[in-house]
């Protein structure tokens, strides 16, 4: 689900309660700038079927100052996902088959001193929690994080664009 | 001395609230507030300040006020125990979309998040009960703030906002020249009509020969009376109101087929699962409407018009959906539909009615012996009073008893709490609805636990001589959850039975006259006196004490399977 607000504070809290309200958990949740000045953008990961999504989409939506609110299956959105994992640097270089793991997946070393390492990945969910495993498998791994999901629509049309143009020619002059 | 132009910003709401027309404001005084209070003090000319006795009754007041004029009401209290006491309110205005705008004092902003004496997250507690919720930091934000606050209360579908004043914004001084807002780009509060919605609708109205028509409180905030009458007119309509639209349409209106719901009327209810095409207007389908979801007009194709895009489909799934102003779209429906009869559809009402009159109403307004029934009160005090008399409810028995039988002529003639069921709501809300329509008459229903909720308020009345006849439908009994408890729970009476005080000398105490009616002959007489005095009167009707309201949809069960007696 992709969400567009006026940066306001507490819009986080109006959108998230919304989800709680309805019963559904957020898989991920991101919040950052948009391409647009001033607009917050979310990207929320959820399960639900398709009712319910629709319910919270326009529940969301509905909050003043909230632009739009849109829900996407996973073919309709390129997504990526980054996670770090901190490992003690003992296993990364007594264990050949650790280096070998990082090249498989993709991932990079951002960070390399006496007592730990850092590994970088970016790519599809799945992929990051098949790196977490390996490397936990393993063992020497002290810290996982991941940035949950971000994305962007497939779509050749931009929703939030076509609708701050058609507000402003609707109500232009205010 | 003095010589700049600028003013506080305690005195910059002021100017801002009488630039958006306010002309009263419900209020109760305390610390982080009392520079407002100290400017409302210069305003006591310009600016009508009642002071109620509970922070609840001001919201409820305000809400009173804005269901019987359209316009947003508005309640000033203080910080912490002033701010939460007014969250009841809040909520009630919510669920029953009513426009009121609570400006809340806060600690200065130094103190924020300090656990300052009286500071309590006003936002964060209000955020999801309201259309908007801001706190105001500095004095600059005031004209801003309040345009915003008034038009997002004001339009689409109504509902309340919060302003959480702080003492900072309250004491800057600044140069103040109010604003207006008409135009929020991430807020549509009135979508425009969608064409193929509108075509969809006709062909199924053009084709129906069983059709049903709801009527929701959304007719009146619409002020669509008139468009729903040409509508149904014209189409040959029967039309079922939901208890927030009850005055929507007149009670004797040819095509009024009675109220729908727990305890509305037979016929609607029972239509409601024989009907072809269901037509909801601006009303949410709440589950005390529909009963239980899984038996509701499955036989019916759906069409749904609401202003508000997440009703459709959040309890029943509509067909067709019709999104606007309902003033709007049921013109544009009445234009393009074709003129029809369904006369025997709407004979067939008929017999249900009859049932209804002979198991139940005949019985509970023209009881021949035995103690007074609520329904034989509403029914005297509905005939003796003004055609435009606005009627409020409190909540349990009185309340479905008051809207069965009290009879709509004009419209915004129901002030209840239907959403929230707030027990308390009447005795605030009839206040604000005398200051609301001055012109009319208020009458307000009562049972005894509910009179006691915000009893208080009899000082507000008596202050102010505030018109308000209160008839106290007293059957010393929490009736409401006595009726469940005898109904599902063997009548095993749990805290409902109450003492009940002596209420003439309450009455004394406060100045207001009283009547007592415990025998039928003194019924209409009392009546008469209530009408005839000016101002406030209590007429406390002895009722029996065991009566049920009936027909009833038991919680769990179908619509259309009504009973009448427990
Ligand atoms: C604030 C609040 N508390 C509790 C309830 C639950 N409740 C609903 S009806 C009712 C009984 C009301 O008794 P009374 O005011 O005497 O009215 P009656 O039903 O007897 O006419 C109660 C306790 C409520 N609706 N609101
Ligand atoms: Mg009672």
């Amino acid at each position: 689900m992709i969400v567009h607000s006026e940066n306001i504070a507490g819009i986080l809290n109006q959108v998230t309660a919304v989800f709680t309200r309805r019963q559904v958990n957020i898989e991920s949740l991101n919040v950052s700038a948009s391409s647009i000045p001033g607009i917050h953008r979310y990207t929320i990961t959820a399960i639900a079927d398709h009712e319910t999504i629709m319910k919270i989409v326009d529940q969301i939506e509905k909050k003043v100052d909230v632009l739009q609110c849109q829900y996407f299956t996973d073919d309709e959105i390129f997504m990526q996902e980054v996670a770090l994992y901190k490992v003690v640097t003992s296993v990364l270089t007594e264990n050949p088959e650790m280096s070998k793991i990082i090249r498989r997946y993709g991932a990079k070393l951002i960070e390399v001193n006496s007592t730990f390492s850092v590994i970088e990945k970016t790519g599809p969910t799945n992929d990051i929690i098949a790196l977490n495993k390996e490397l936990s498998k393993l063992g020497g791994l002290l810290q996982y994080v991941s940035s949950g999901r971000v994305a962007i629509t497939r779509a050749r049309i931009e929703h939030v664009n076509e609708y701050l143009e058609k507000m402003e020619t609707r109500y232009g002059n205010n | 001395m003095n010589t700049d132009k600028t003013i506080s910003g305690a005195e910059a709401m002021l100017q801002a609230l009488l630039a958006e027309g306010v002309d009263t404001v419900f209020a109760y005084p305390g610390g982080s507030i009392i520079k407002v209070f100290d400017a409302l003090y210069g305003h006591r000319t310009d600016l009508r300040q009642i002071l109620v006795r509970h922070e609840q009754g001001a919201t409820h007041a305000a809400q009173g006020y804005a269901r019987v004029s359209g316009r947003t009401g508005v309640a000033i209290v203080t910080s912490g125990p002033g701010a939460t006491n007014t969250v009841t309110g809040i909520s009630d205005a919510m669920l029953d979309s009513t426009p009121i705008v609570v400006i809340a004092g806060q600690v200065s902003t130094d103190a924020l998040g300090t656990d300052a004496f009286q500071e309590i997250d006003l936002v964060g507690v209000t955020q999801p009960i309201t259309k908007w919720s801001y706190q105001i930091r500095s004095a600059e934000d005031i004209a801003w703030a309040v345009a915003r606050a008034f038009y997002i209360a004001g339009s689409g579908r109504p509902g309340p906002v919060v302003l959480d004043f702080t003492k900072t914004a309250q004491m800057q001084q600044i140069e103040f020249k109010p604003a207006k807002i008409d135009y929020i780009r991430s807020y549509i509060p009135v979508p425009d009509p969608i064409e193929d919605q509108i075509n969809a609708a006709v062909n199924l109205i053009d084709s129906s020969r069983k059709p049903l028509v709801l009527v929701g409180h959304g007719v009146e905030l619409g002020h669509a009376e008139k468009e729903l009458t040409e509508f149904i007119e014209k189409a040959d309509i029967p039309a079922a109101r939901t208890l927030l639209g009850l005055s929507a349409l007149p009670s004797d209106h040819r095509l009024n087929m009675g109220m729908l719901g727990m305890h509305g009327n037979l016929a609607p209810n029972v239509k409601t699962n024989e009907c072809d095409v269901l037509i909801a207007v601006g009303m949410r389908f709440d589950d005390r409407v529909t009963g239980t979801l899984s038996t509701y007009a499955r036989q019916a194709k759906i069409i749904h018009l609401d202003i508000d895009k997440s009703e459709f489909g959040k309890n029943v799934k509509p067909d067709v959906t019709v999104l606007g102003d309902c003033r709007q779209t049921l013109r544009l429906l009445t234009e393009r539909m074709s003129k029809s009869s369904h006369r025997e559809w709407i004979e067939s009402f008929k017999p249900l009615d009859k049932e209804e009159y002979d198991k139940v109403i005949d019985i509970a307004v023209n009881p021949k012996d035995g103690p007074l029934k609520m329904g034989e009160v509403v029914t005297e005090v509905s005939r003796q009073s003004p055609p435009d008399s606005v009627l409020v409810t409190d909540v349990g028995l009185n309340q479905m008893s008051a809207s069965r039988y009290f009879k709509y002529r004009v419209p915004r003639s129901i002030v209840t709490s239907g959403g929230l069921g707030t027990m308390g709501f009447c005795m605030p809300a009839a206040i604000g609805a005398t200051f609301g329509a001055p012109e009319r008459m208020v009458l307000a229903f009562f049972g005894d636990g509910g009179f006691q909720m915000n009893i208080q308020e009899l000082g507000t009345i008596m202050e102010n001589g505030a018109a308000v006849k209160m008839i106290l439908l007293n059957n010393n009994y929490l009736g409401n959850v006595r009726m469940w408890q005898q109904m599902m729970f063997d009548n095993r009476l749990s805290c409902t039975h109450m003492m009940n005080p002596d209420y003439c000398k309450i009455a004394a105490a406060y100045d207001i006259p009283y009547a007592l009616v415990t025998d039928r002959a003194q019924l209409k007489d009392a009546v008469r006196q209530m009408i005839s005095v000016k101002g406030p009167f209590i007429l406390e009707a002895a009722v029996l004490e065991e009566e049920n309201i009936m027909p009833m949809i038991k919680p769990g069960n179908s619509v259309d399977k009504m009973i009448f007696s427990i």
